[in-house]
Protein backbone atom coordinates (compact mmCIF):
# COMPACT_ATOMS: atom_id res chain seq x y z
CA UNK A 1 0.00 0.00 0.00
CA UNK A 2 2.56 2.29 1.20
CA UNK A 3 4.96 1.50 -1.73
CA UNK A 4 2.46 1.97 -4.32
CA UNK A 5 1.14 4.99 -2.54
CA UNK A 6 4.75 6.35 -3.15
CA UNK A 7 4.98 5.03 -6.49
CA UNK A 8 2.20 7.64 -7.12
CA UNK A 9 3.66 10.46 -5.85
CA UNK A 10 6.82 10.40 -7.85
CA UNK A 11 5.00 9.73 -10.83
CA UNK A 12 2.53 12.70 -10.26
CA UNK A 13 5.82 14.73 -8.89
CA UNK A 14 7.41 13.94 -12.43
CA UNK A 15 4.40 14.99 -14.16
CA UNK A 16 4.37 18.26 -13.19
CA UNK A 17 8.49 18.73 -13.01
CA UNK A 18 7.52 18.20 -16.72
CA UNK A 19 4.61 20.16 -17.56
CA UNK A 20 6.41 22.91 -15.72
CA UNK A 21 10.04 24.27 -15.57
CA UNK A 22 12.26 21.09 -16.39
CA UNK A 23 15.88 22.91 -17.59
CA UNK A 24 15.82 22.50 -21.45
CA UNK A 25 19.19 21.33 -22.01
CA UNK A 26 17.67 17.78 -20.33
CA UNK A 27 16.10 17.17 -23.52
CA UNK A 28 18.36 17.47 -26.39
CA UNK A 29 16.52 16.83 -30.06
CA UNK A 30 12.51 15.60 -30.02
CA UNK A 31 11.35 18.47 -28.10
CA UNK A 32 8.43 18.37 -30.74
CA UNK A 33 7.32 15.39 -30.26
CA UNK A 34 7.74 15.68 -26.56
CA UNK A 35 5.25 18.00 -26.36
CA UNK A 36 3.21 16.66 -28.43
CA UNK A 37 2.98 13.17 -26.52
CA UNK A 38 2.64 15.48 -23.68
CA UNK A 39 -0.45 17.95 -24.88
CA UNK A 40 -2.02 14.72 -26.69
CA UNK A 41 -3.51 13.01 -23.84
CA UNK A 42 -4.21 16.75 -21.95
CA UNK A 43 -6.37 17.66 -24.99
CA UNK A 44 -8.14 13.49 -25.60
CA UNK A 45 -9.40 14.38 -21.40
CA UNK A 46 -10.63 17.67 -22.37
CA UNK A 47 -12.59 16.24 -25.48
CA UNK A 48 -13.28 13.80 -23.45
CA UNK A 49 -15.29 15.70 -20.34
CA UNK A 50 -16.93 18.01 -22.86
CA UNK A 51 -18.14 14.84 -25.21
CA UNK A 52 -19.28 13.43 -21.72
CA UNK A 53 -21.47 16.09 -21.14
CA UNK A 54 -22.85 16.87 -24.34
CA UNK A 55 -23.99 13.04 -24.77
CA UNK A 56 -25.93 13.77 -21.76
CA UNK A 57 -27.55 16.65 -22.86
CA UNK A 58 -28.30 14.75 -26.20
CA UNK A 59 -29.42 11.57 -24.35
CA UNK A 60 -31.87 13.97 -22.37
CA UNK A 61 -33.07 15.43 -25.46
CA UNK A 62 -33.67 11.78 -27.02
CA UNK A 63 -35.55 10.66 -24.29
CA UNK A 64 -37.61 14.07 -24.40
CA UNK A 65 -36.60 14.96 -21.09
CA UNK A 66 -34.90 18.28 -22.49
CA UNK A 67 -37.46 20.50 -24.28
CA UNK A 68 -35.64 21.78 -27.63
CA UNK A 69 -37.51 24.94 -27.38
CA UNK A 70 -36.20 25.71 -24.39
CA UNK A 71 -32.89 23.12 -24.01
CA UNK A 72 -31.68 22.77 -27.33
CA UNK A 73 -29.22 20.19 -27.46
CA UNK A 74 -25.17 20.66 -28.76
CA UNK A 75 -25.93 19.30 -32.56
CA UNK A 76 -29.04 22.10 -32.81
CA UNK A 77 -27.49 25.31 -31.91
CA UNK A 78 -23.55 24.24 -33.38
CA UNK A 79 -25.42 22.41 -36.32
CA UNK A 80 -26.22 25.10 -38.25
CA UNK A 81 -23.36 27.68 -38.09
CA UNK A 82 -25.02 30.00 -40.85
CA UNK A 83 -27.91 30.39 -39.03
CA UNK A 84 -26.84 31.44 -36.04
CA UNK A 85 -24.42 33.48 -37.28
CA UNK A 86 -26.66 36.09 -38.77
CA UNK A 87 -27.20 37.25 -35.63
CA UNK A 88 -23.67 38.69 -35.58
CA UNK A 89 -23.15 41.36 -37.16
CA UNK A 90 -23.06 45.35 -36.43
CA UNK A 91 -25.96 47.00 -36.49
CA UNK A 92 -26.35 48.36 -40.47
CA UNK A 93 -28.08 45.39 -41.43
CA UNK A 94 -31.06 46.32 -39.61
CA UNK A 95 -30.52 49.74 -40.83
CA UNK A 96 -33.07 51.12 -43.69
CA UNK A 97 -31.72 50.57 -47.35
CA UNK A 98 -28.83 48.42 -46.39
CA UNK A 99 -29.72 44.70 -47.84
CA UNK A 100 -30.03 41.87 -45.72
CA UNK A 101 -26.77 39.83 -47.37
CA UNK A 102 -24.70 43.14 -47.15
CA UNK A 103 -21.22 43.29 -44.64
CA UNK A 104 -19.08 40.93 -43.67
CA UNK A 105 -19.66 37.05 -44.28
CA UNK A 106 -21.30 35.15 -41.23
CA UNK A 107 -17.76 33.90 -40.25
CA UNK A 108 -16.35 37.16 -40.52
CA UNK A 109 -19.24 38.57 -38.74
CA UNK A 110 -18.75 35.92 -35.52
CA UNK A 111 -15.11 36.49 -35.73
CA UNK A 112 -15.36 40.61 -35.61
CA UNK A 113 -18.19 40.30 -32.59
CA UNK A 114 -15.73 37.68 -30.37
CA UNK A 115 -12.49 39.58 -31.27
CA UNK A 116 -14.15 43.42 -30.20
CA UNK A 117 -15.06 41.93 -27.20
CA UNK A 118 -11.98 39.96 -26.43
CA UNK A 119 -9.71 42.92 -27.32
CA UNK A 120 -12.05 44.67 -24.63
CA UNK A 121 -11.22 42.12 -22.61
CA UNK A 122 -7.33 42.24 -23.12
CA UNK A 123 -7.40 46.10 -23.10
CA UNK A 124 -9.48 46.07 -19.90
CA UNK A 125 -7.02 43.32 -17.66
CA UNK A 126 -3.59 45.17 -19.33
CA UNK A 127 -4.66 49.16 -17.96
CA UNK A 128 -5.84 47.76 -14.61
CA UNK A 129 -3.08 45.49 -14.11
CA UNK A 130 -0.63 48.12 -14.97
CA UNK A 131 -2.38 50.41 -12.63
CA UNK A 132 -2.84 48.41 -9.53
CA UNK A 133 0.29 47.43 -9.43
CA UNK A 134 1.45 51.48 -9.90
CA UNK A 135 -1.18 52.28 -6.85
CA UNK A 136 -0.20 48.77 -4.90
CA UNK A 137 3.53 49.44 -4.87
CA UNK A 138 2.94 53.46 -4.38
CA UNK A 139 1.14 53.35 -1.10
CA UNK A 140 3.63 50.90 0.11
CA UNK A 141 6.82 53.05 -0.92
CA UNK A 142 5.27 56.58 0.21
CA UNK A 143 3.05 56.39 3.24
CA UNK A 144 0.92 59.45 2.19
CA UNK A 145 0.00 57.80 -1.23
CA UNK A 146 -1.64 55.65 1.34
CA UNK A 147 -3.36 57.61 3.88
CA UNK A 148 -4.93 59.80 1.15
CA UNK A 149 -5.66 56.23 -0.89
CA UNK A 150 -5.76 53.30 0.84
CA UNK A 151 -9.21 54.18 2.81
CA UNK A 152 -11.27 55.35 -0.47
CA UNK A 153 -9.73 51.90 -2.10
CA UNK A 154 -11.01 49.85 0.86
CA UNK A 155 -14.16 51.42 0.39
CA UNK A 156 -14.90 51.07 -2.75
CA UNK A 157 -13.31 47.81 -3.79
CA UNK A 158 -16.69 45.40 -2.14
CA UNK A 159 -18.51 47.61 -4.49
CA UNK A 160 -19.87 45.23 -7.00
CA UNK A 161 -18.85 46.23 -10.88
CA UNK A 162 -22.48 46.08 -12.18
CA UNK A 163 -23.13 49.34 -9.97
CA UNK A 164 -20.71 50.93 -11.79
CA UNK A 165 -22.74 50.33 -14.75
CA UNK A 166 -24.51 53.43 -14.98
CA UNK A 167 -21.84 55.39 -14.39
CA UNK A 168 -19.90 54.09 -17.29
CA UNK A 169 -22.88 55.26 -19.32
CA UNK A 170 -22.69 58.65 -18.12
CA UNK A 171 -19.07 58.90 -17.88
CA UNK A 172 -18.32 57.19 -21.63
CA UNK A 173 -21.28 56.55 -23.12
CA UNK A 174 -21.25 53.84 -25.68
CA UNK A 175 -18.77 52.40 -27.61
CA UNK A 176 -15.65 50.91 -26.56
CA UNK A 177 -14.71 53.14 -23.63
CA UNK A 178 -17.32 52.04 -21.23
CA UNK A 179 -17.17 48.32 -21.65
CA UNK A 180 -13.05 48.46 -20.93
CA UNK A 181 -14.30 51.33 -17.81
CA UNK A 182 -15.88 48.32 -16.66
CA UNK A 183 -13.07 45.72 -16.64
CA UNK A 184 -10.71 47.73 -15.20
CA UNK A 185 -13.13 48.58 -12.15
CA UNK A 186 -13.60 45.43 -12.05
CA UNK A 187 -10.02 43.98 -11.48
CA UNK A 188 -8.39 47.47 -10.36
CA UNK A 189 -9.60 47.21 -6.40
CA UNK A 190 -9.11 43.34 -5.45
CA UNK A 191 -5.35 43.63 -7.69
CA UNK A 192 -4.37 46.95 -5.24
CA UNK A 193 -5.60 45.35 -2.47
CA UNK A 194 -3.59 42.49 -3.52
CA UNK A 195 -0.76 43.92 -4.48
CA UNK A 196 -0.32 45.79 -1.07
CA UNK A 197 -0.63 42.18 0.83
CA UNK A 198 2.02 40.77 -1.37
CA UNK A 199 4.21 43.71 -0.86
CA UNK A 200 3.57 42.90 3.06
CA UNK A 201 3.99 38.97 2.75
CA UNK A 202 7.55 39.44 0.87
CA UNK A 203 9.77 37.28 2.35
CA UNK A 204 11.85 39.32 4.72
CA UNK A 205 15.37 37.48 4.60
CA UNK A 206 15.18 38.65 0.76
CA UNK A 207 14.50 42.66 1.50
CA UNK A 208 17.21 42.29 4.59
CA UNK A 209 19.77 40.94 2.08
CA UNK A 210 19.27 43.44 -0.32
CA UNK A 211 19.75 45.98 2.85
CA UNK A 212 22.78 44.69 4.00
CA UNK A 213 23.85 44.80 0.12
CA UNK A 214 23.18 48.35 0.64
CA UNK A 215 20.40 48.89 -1.91
CA UNK A 216 18.46 51.96 -1.33
CA UNK A 217 14.69 52.23 -0.89
CA UNK A 218 14.26 52.48 -4.21
CA UNK A 219 16.38 49.59 -5.58
CA UNK A 220 14.62 47.52 -2.88
CA UNK A 221 11.15 48.05 -4.22
CA UNK A 222 12.52 47.51 -7.65
CA UNK A 223 14.93 44.42 -7.69
CA UNK A 224 13.14 42.86 -4.75
CA UNK A 225 9.62 43.33 -4.23
CA UNK A 226 8.62 43.91 -7.85
CA UNK A 227 9.82 40.55 -8.89
CA UNK A 228 8.70 38.98 -5.75
CA UNK A 229 5.24 40.03 -5.52
CA UNK A 230 4.53 38.84 -9.59
CA UNK A 231 3.49 35.59 -9.20
CA UNK A 232 0.82 36.18 -6.33
CA UNK A 233 -0.25 39.36 -8.40
CA UNK A 234 -0.45 36.68 -11.34
CA UNK A 235 -2.83 34.53 -9.68
CA UNK A 236 -5.20 37.40 -8.87
CA UNK A 237 -5.49 38.39 -12.14
CA UNK A 238 -6.08 34.77 -13.70
CA UNK A 239 -8.94 35.00 -10.86
CA UNK A 240 -10.42 37.67 -11.62
CA UNK A 241 -10.09 37.03 -15.61
CA UNK A 242 -14.03 35.59 -15.70
CA UNK A 243 -14.98 38.34 -13.55
CA UNK A 244 -13.76 40.43 -16.58
CA UNK A 245 -15.12 38.46 -19.63
CA UNK A 246 -18.74 38.56 -17.08
CA UNK A 247 -18.58 42.29 -16.82
CA UNK A 248 -17.77 43.00 -20.46
CA UNK A 249 -21.04 41.00 -21.39
CA UNK A 250 -22.93 43.25 -19.47
CA UNK A 251 -21.48 46.12 -20.67
CA UNK A 252 -21.97 44.92 -24.21
CA UNK A 253 -25.78 44.23 -23.34
CA UNK A 254 -26.26 48.17 -22.85
CA UNK A 255 -25.25 48.99 -26.70
CA UNK A 256 -21.68 49.16 -27.50
CA UNK A 257 -23.08 48.60 -30.75
CA UNK A 258 -21.65 45.06 -31.17
CA UNK A 259 -20.36 42.43 -28.91
CA UNK A 260 -20.97 39.21 -27.27
CA UNK A 261 -23.19 40.32 -24.72
CA UNK A 262 -25.62 42.37 -27.56
CA UNK A 263 -25.71 39.03 -28.98
CA UNK A 264 -26.96 37.62 -26.29
CA UNK A 265 -29.06 39.85 -25.35
CA UNK A 266 -31.32 39.64 -28.87
CA UNK A 267 -31.22 36.38 -28.06
CA UNK A 268 -33.20 36.96 -24.71
CA UNK A 269 -34.79 39.85 -26.11
CA UNK A 270 -36.05 37.51 -29.32
CA UNK A 271 -36.60 34.35 -26.93
CA UNK A 272 -33.72 32.38 -28.95
CA UNK A 273 -32.63 29.52 -26.54
CA UNK A 274 -30.40 28.19 -29.40
CA UNK A 275 -28.30 31.66 -29.92
CA UNK A 276 -28.47 31.66 -26.27
CA UNK A 277 -26.26 28.60 -25.84
CA UNK A 278 -24.42 29.40 -29.17
CA UNK A 279 -22.93 32.19 -27.22
CA UNK A 280 -22.32 30.14 -24.33
CA UNK A 281 -20.35 27.87 -25.80
CA UNK A 282 -18.42 30.99 -27.53
CA UNK A 283 -17.72 32.26 -24.22
CA UNK A 284 -16.65 29.32 -22.73
CA UNK A 285 -14.06 28.88 -25.18
CA UNK A 286 -12.81 32.11 -24.92
CA UNK A 287 -12.96 31.95 -21.69
CA UNK A 288 -10.79 28.23 -22.13
CA UNK A 289 -8.24 30.24 -24.35
CA UNK A 290 -7.23 33.31 -22.40
CA UNK A 291 -6.79 31.08 -19.08
CA UNK A 292 -5.04 28.82 -21.57
CA UNK A 293 -2.75 32.03 -23.29
CA UNK A 294 -2.76 33.41 -19.14
CA UNK A 295 -1.26 29.82 -17.90
CA UNK A 296 1.96 30.22 -21.03
CA UNK A 297 2.30 34.49 -20.34
CA UNK A 298 2.80 32.91 -16.75
CA UNK A 299 5.57 30.11 -17.56
CA UNK A 300 7.37 32.56 -19.71
CA UNK A 301 7.30 35.71 -17.91
CA UNK A 302 7.58 34.38 -14.10
CA UNK A 303 10.15 31.46 -15.35
CA UNK A 304 11.00 31.08 -11.76
CA UNK A 305 7.66 29.49 -10.59
CA UNK A 306 6.91 26.05 -10.61
CA UNK A 307 3.62 24.69 -11.55
CA UNK A 308 1.97 23.52 -8.29
CA UNK A 309 -0.97 21.53 -10.35
CA UNK A 310 -0.30 18.02 -9.52
CA UNK A 311 1.26 17.76 -6.51
CA UNK A 312 -1.69 16.44 -4.34
CA UNK A 313 -1.95 14.09 -6.99
CA UNK A 314 -0.21 11.17 -5.26
CA UNK A 315 -1.68 11.63 -2.24
CA UNK B 1 35.79 53.38 25.95
CA UNK B 2 36.24 56.35 24.00
CA UNK B 3 40.13 55.71 23.38
CA UNK B 4 39.14 52.02 21.82
CA UNK B 5 36.66 53.89 19.55
CA UNK B 6 39.69 56.14 17.70
CA UNK B 7 42.02 53.06 17.62
CA UNK B 8 39.96 51.83 14.74
CA UNK B 9 42.29 49.79 12.71
CA UNK B 10 43.77 47.75 15.60
CA UNK B 11 40.97 47.85 17.76
CA UNK B 12 38.24 44.94 18.03
CA UNK B 13 36.21 44.56 14.39
CA UNK B 14 32.87 44.53 16.55
CA UNK B 15 32.62 46.02 19.73
CA UNK B 16 29.49 46.06 21.85
CA UNK B 17 29.23 47.84 25.15
CA UNK B 18 26.30 47.55 27.44
CA UNK B 19 24.13 46.55 24.54
CA UNK B 20 20.49 45.75 24.95
CA UNK B 21 17.17 45.51 23.08
CA UNK B 22 13.17 45.77 24.01
CA UNK B 23 11.46 44.61 21.26
CA UNK B 24 7.70 46.43 20.88
CA UNK B 25 9.37 48.86 23.61
CA UNK B 26 6.62 50.81 25.09
CA UNK B 27 3.64 48.25 24.49
CA UNK B 28 1.89 45.90 26.31
CA UNK B 29 3.84 43.18 23.85
CA UNK B 30 7.23 44.91 24.77
CA UNK B 31 9.60 42.13 25.78
CA UNK B 32 13.44 42.02 26.88
CA UNK B 33 15.64 40.23 23.97
CA UNK B 34 19.16 41.32 25.32
CA UNK B 35 20.18 42.88 27.75
CA UNK B 36 23.73 44.02 28.77
CA UNK B 37 26.10 42.53 26.36
CA UNK B 38 29.41 43.26 26.25
CA UNK B 39 31.52 41.44 23.84
CA UNK B 40 34.23 42.24 21.05
CA UNK B 41 35.54 40.11 18.20
CA UNK B 42 39.13 40.72 17.10
CA UNK B 43 39.42 41.11 13.36
CA UNK B 44 40.26 37.57 11.73
CA UNK B 45 38.31 35.56 14.66
CA UNK B 46 35.29 32.88 14.97
CA UNK B 47 33.44 33.86 17.70
CA UNK B 48 30.01 31.55 17.96
CA UNK B 49 26.75 32.67 19.60
CA UNK B 50 25.35 29.52 21.23
CA UNK B 51 21.65 29.99 23.02
CA UNK B 52 19.11 28.31 23.07
CA UNK B 53 16.01 29.19 20.97
CA UNK B 54 14.58 32.60 21.39
CA UNK B 55 17.55 33.89 23.57
CA UNK B 56 18.01 36.73 21.52
CA UNK B 57 21.09 35.63 19.65
CA UNK B 58 19.85 36.76 16.08
CA UNK B 59 18.88 39.88 17.39
CA UNK B 60 22.76 40.31 18.37
CA UNK B 61 23.62 39.48 15.09
CA UNK B 62 20.77 42.29 13.63
CA UNK B 63 21.95 45.02 15.54
CA UNK B 64 25.90 44.04 14.24
CA UNK B 65 24.34 44.13 10.75
CA UNK B 66 22.61 47.25 11.04
CA UNK B 67 19.38 46.23 10.39
CA UNK B 68 17.79 46.76 13.61
CA UNK B 69 18.68 49.40 16.46
CA UNK B 70 19.39 48.49 19.92
CA UNK B 71 17.51 50.20 22.92
CA UNK B 72 20.41 50.32 25.34
CA UNK B 73 24.33 50.61 24.94
CA UNK B 74 26.58 50.91 22.06
CA UNK B 75 27.53 48.42 18.83
CA UNK B 76 30.86 49.71 17.37
CA UNK B 77 32.37 48.78 14.21
CA UNK B 78 35.97 48.69 13.60
CA UNK B 79 35.45 52.22 16.14
CA UNK B 80 32.91 53.72 14.24
CA UNK B 81 29.06 53.07 15.49
CA UNK B 82 26.88 50.85 13.13
CA UNK B 83 23.69 53.07 12.13
CA UNK B 84 22.92 51.28 9.19
CA UNK B 85 23.42 48.09 7.30
CA UNK B 86 26.59 47.73 5.28
CA UNK B 87 28.43 46.06 2.58
CA UNK B 88 31.07 45.57 4.88
CA UNK B 89 29.29 43.30 7.14
CA UNK B 90 27.06 40.53 5.05
CA UNK B 91 24.46 38.55 6.66
CA UNK B 92 23.94 34.82 5.74
CA UNK B 93 20.02 33.69 6.73
CA UNK B 94 19.37 29.90 7.51
CA UNK B 95 16.77 29.44 4.66
CA UNK B 96 17.27 29.99 1.45
CA UNK B 97 17.38 33.88 0.79
CA UNK B 98 18.41 33.63 -2.80
CA UNK B 99 16.11 35.37 -5.09
CA UNK B 100 14.52 32.69 -6.93
CA UNK B 101 13.96 34.95 -10.04
CA UNK B 102 17.58 35.12 -10.73
CA UNK B 103 20.40 32.63 -11.88
CA UNK B 104 22.87 31.54 -10.10
CA UNK B 105 25.83 34.02 -10.81
CA UNK B 106 23.25 37.03 -10.45
CA UNK B 107 22.37 35.98 -7.30
CA UNK B 108 26.04 36.12 -6.35
CA UNK B 109 26.60 39.46 -8.22
CA UNK B 110 23.62 41.04 -6.32
CA UNK B 111 25.66 43.53 -4.28
CA UNK B 112 27.49 44.53 -6.93
CA UNK B 113 25.08 45.70 -9.38
CA UNK B 114 23.44 47.33 -6.53
CA UNK B 115 26.94 49.28 -6.48
CA UNK B 116 26.47 49.64 -10.17
CA UNK B 117 29.27 47.36 -11.54
CA UNK B 118 28.74 46.76 -15.09
CA UNK B 119 27.95 43.29 -16.49
CA UNK B 120 30.90 42.38 -17.82
CA UNK B 121 32.66 43.33 -14.23
CA UNK B 122 30.14 41.39 -12.60
CA UNK B 123 30.05 37.99 -14.50
CA UNK B 124 33.56 37.99 -13.78
CA UNK B 125 33.67 38.77 -10.23
CA UNK B 126 30.90 35.68 -9.27
CA UNK B 127 32.59 33.49 -11.82
CA UNK B 128 35.62 34.16 -9.30
CA UNK B 129 33.66 33.92 -6.18
CA UNK B 130 31.78 30.79 -7.36
CA UNK B 131 34.99 29.18 -8.19
CA UNK B 132 36.38 29.65 -4.53
CA UNK B 133 32.97 28.36 -3.41
CA UNK B 134 33.58 25.15 -5.76
CA UNK B 135 30.31 25.69 -7.63
CA UNK B 136 32.01 27.35 -10.70
CA UNK B 137 29.70 25.10 -13.39
CA UNK B 138 26.31 26.23 -11.92
CA UNK B 139 26.29 29.85 -12.29
CA UNK B 140 23.41 29.88 -15.07
CA UNK B 141 21.14 27.64 -12.91
CA UNK B 142 18.62 28.69 -11.14
CA UNK B 143 18.48 28.32 -7.40
CA UNK B 144 15.70 25.77 -6.93
CA UNK B 145 17.44 23.93 -9.25
CA UNK B 146 20.45 23.36 -6.65
CA UNK B 147 20.76 21.09 -3.70
CA UNK B 148 19.88 22.72 -0.01
CA UNK B 149 23.69 22.27 0.61
CA UNK B 150 24.77 24.59 -2.43
CA UNK B 151 21.96 26.79 -2.25
CA UNK B 152 23.77 27.88 1.19
CA UNK B 153 27.21 27.32 -0.73
CA UNK B 154 25.75 30.28 -3.36
CA UNK B 155 24.32 32.73 -0.50
CA UNK B 156 28.11 32.38 0.90
CA UNK B 157 29.37 33.78 -2.17
CA UNK B 158 27.19 36.44 -2.47
CA UNK B 159 28.29 37.45 0.74
CA UNK B 160 31.81 36.91 -0.30
CA UNK B 161 31.65 39.04 -3.51
CA UNK B 162 31.18 42.49 -1.29
CA UNK B 163 34.79 41.28 0.14
CA UNK B 164 33.21 41.94 3.89
CA UNK B 165 35.48 41.96 6.84
CA UNK B 166 32.78 40.61 8.68
CA UNK B 167 30.41 37.11 7.76
CA UNK B 168 27.54 37.65 9.96
CA UNK B 169 25.74 34.19 9.75
CA UNK B 170 22.52 33.36 11.65
CA UNK B 171 22.18 29.42 12.05
CA UNK B 172 22.85 29.25 8.17
CA UNK B 173 22.97 24.59 8.39
CA UNK B 174 20.37 24.43 10.59
CA UNK B 175 18.53 23.19 7.66
CA UNK B 176 20.77 20.92 6.36
CA UNK B 177 21.25 17.13 6.76
CA UNK B 178 23.86 15.86 9.31
CA UNK B 179 26.46 14.82 6.49
CA UNK B 180 25.70 17.87 4.13
CA UNK B 181 26.53 20.15 7.69
CA UNK B 182 30.05 18.95 8.75
CA UNK B 183 31.00 19.10 4.78
CA UNK B 184 29.35 23.21 5.11
CA UNK B 185 31.67 23.80 8.33
CA UNK B 186 34.69 22.54 6.80
CA UNK B 187 34.02 24.45 3.73
CA UNK B 188 33.38 27.41 6.14
CA UNK B 189 36.30 27.21 7.76
CA UNK B 190 38.19 27.37 4.49
CA UNK B 191 36.53 30.46 3.10
CA UNK B 192 37.05 32.31 6.53
CA UNK B 193 40.69 31.30 6.29
CA UNK B 194 41.35 32.41 2.90
CA UNK B 195 39.59 35.66 3.35
CA UNK B 196 40.75 36.47 7.12
CA UNK B 197 37.28 38.31 7.90
CA UNK B 198 35.85 37.96 11.33
CA UNK B 199 32.80 35.26 11.62
CA UNK B 200 30.19 35.39 14.03
CA UNK B 201 28.02 32.37 13.47
CA UNK B 202 25.26 31.90 15.53
CA UNK B 203 23.81 28.31 16.62
CA UNK B 204 21.44 26.38 18.76
CA UNK B 205 23.98 23.13 18.50
CA UNK B 206 26.99 22.10 20.31
CA UNK B 207 28.97 20.23 18.29
CA UNK B 208 28.67 23.21 15.47
CA UNK B 209 30.07 25.63 18.17
CA UNK B 210 33.10 23.01 18.80
CA UNK B 211 33.83 22.35 14.95
CA UNK B 212 34.00 26.47 14.53
CA UNK B 213 34.51 28.76 16.99
CA UNK B 214 37.65 30.14 18.22
CA UNK B 215 35.58 31.23 20.97
CA UNK B 216 31.86 30.10 22.50
CA UNK B 217 29.69 32.68 23.51
CA UNK B 218 26.96 30.72 26.06
CA UNK B 219 23.85 33.00 26.06
CA UNK B 220 21.30 32.65 29.01
CA UNK B 221 17.34 32.29 28.06
CA UNK B 222 15.25 35.77 27.93
CA UNK B 223 16.87 38.34 28.52
CA UNK B 224 19.80 37.32 27.01
CA UNK B 225 22.44 37.81 28.43
CA UNK B 226 26.20 36.60 27.91
CA UNK B 227 26.79 33.78 30.34
CA UNK B 228 30.07 32.53 29.82
CA UNK B 229 32.91 32.76 27.08
CA UNK B 230 34.59 29.81 26.36
CA UNK B 231 37.82 29.76 24.67
CA UNK B 232 38.77 26.94 21.74
CA UNK B 233 41.84 26.16 21.99
CA UNK B 234 42.08 23.37 19.74
CA UNK B 235 44.22 23.25 16.17
CA UNK B 236 42.12 22.51 13.56
CA UNK B 237 40.84 20.61 11.65
CA UNK B 238 39.30 19.36 15.12
CA UNK B 239 38.29 15.38 15.92
CA UNK B 240 35.09 15.89 17.28
CA UNK B 241 35.67 12.76 19.41
CA UNK B 242 38.86 13.85 20.90
CA UNK B 243 39.26 14.09 24.64
CA UNK B 244 39.00 17.77 24.53
CA UNK B 245 36.60 17.81 22.39
CA UNK B 246 34.48 15.42 25.12
CA UNK B 247 35.68 18.01 27.69
CA UNK B 248 34.05 20.82 26.27
CA UNK B 249 31.26 19.43 25.16
CA UNK B 250 30.43 18.22 28.83
CA UNK B 251 31.13 21.73 29.48
CA UNK B 252 28.50 23.73 27.53
CA UNK B 253 25.58 20.91 27.73
CA UNK B 254 26.00 21.49 31.41
CA UNK B 255 25.81 25.82 30.62
CA UNK B 256 23.02 25.20 28.39
CA UNK B 257 21.02 23.08 30.08
CA UNK B 258 20.50 25.19 33.33
CA UNK B 259 19.04 27.77 30.28
CA UNK B 260 16.88 25.61 28.91
CA UNK B 261 15.68 24.28 31.77
CA UNK B 262 14.97 27.91 33.31
CA UNK B 263 13.28 28.69 29.42
CA UNK B 264 10.99 25.83 30.09
CA UNK B 265 10.05 26.60 33.87
CA UNK B 266 9.37 30.27 32.61
CA UNK B 267 7.48 29.13 29.66
CA UNK B 268 5.11 26.47 32.29
CA UNK B 269 4.79 29.28 34.72
CA UNK B 270 3.92 31.70 31.72
CA UNK B 271 0.73 28.94 30.97
CA UNK B 272 -0.38 28.65 34.36
CA UNK B 273 -0.60 32.36 35.08
CA UNK B 274 -2.17 32.58 31.80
Amino acid sequence: MSVSTHADQSAGRDGAAADGNTPPSARPTPVFLERLRKILPQIGWTLLSVGTFALIWEILWVAGVADPKLLPPPHVFLGDFADQAKFFNTAQRWQIGVSESSGPSPWQAVMITVLSSAMRVFVGISIASILALSVGTAIRYWVAVERLTLPTITLLSPVSPIAWLPVAIFLFGIGNAPAIFMVVIALFFHMTIATINHIDGVNRNLINVARTMGATKYQIYRRVIIPAILPGVFVILRLNLFGAWMVVLIAESTGVGYGLGQVIMLARNTFNPSLVFFCIALIGLLGFTTDWLMRMTQKRVLYWVNDPSGVLRGL
Amino acid sequence: MDSEAKAAPDGPAVSCRGVGKIWAAGTARAHEALKGIDLDVEPGEFVVLLGPSGCGKSTLLYLMAGLEKQTAGVVDYFGDPVTAPSPDRSLIFQETSLFPWLSVWENVSFGLQIRGDSEPERRDAAKQVLRRVGLAEVGTKRPDELSGGMRQRVAVARALAMRPRLLLMDEPFAALDVQTRQKMQDFLLDVWRESAASVVFVTHHIDEAIALADRVCVFTARPGRIKEIVPVDLPRPRDPFAPESEALRRQLTALLKDEVDRAFAEQEGLLEVG
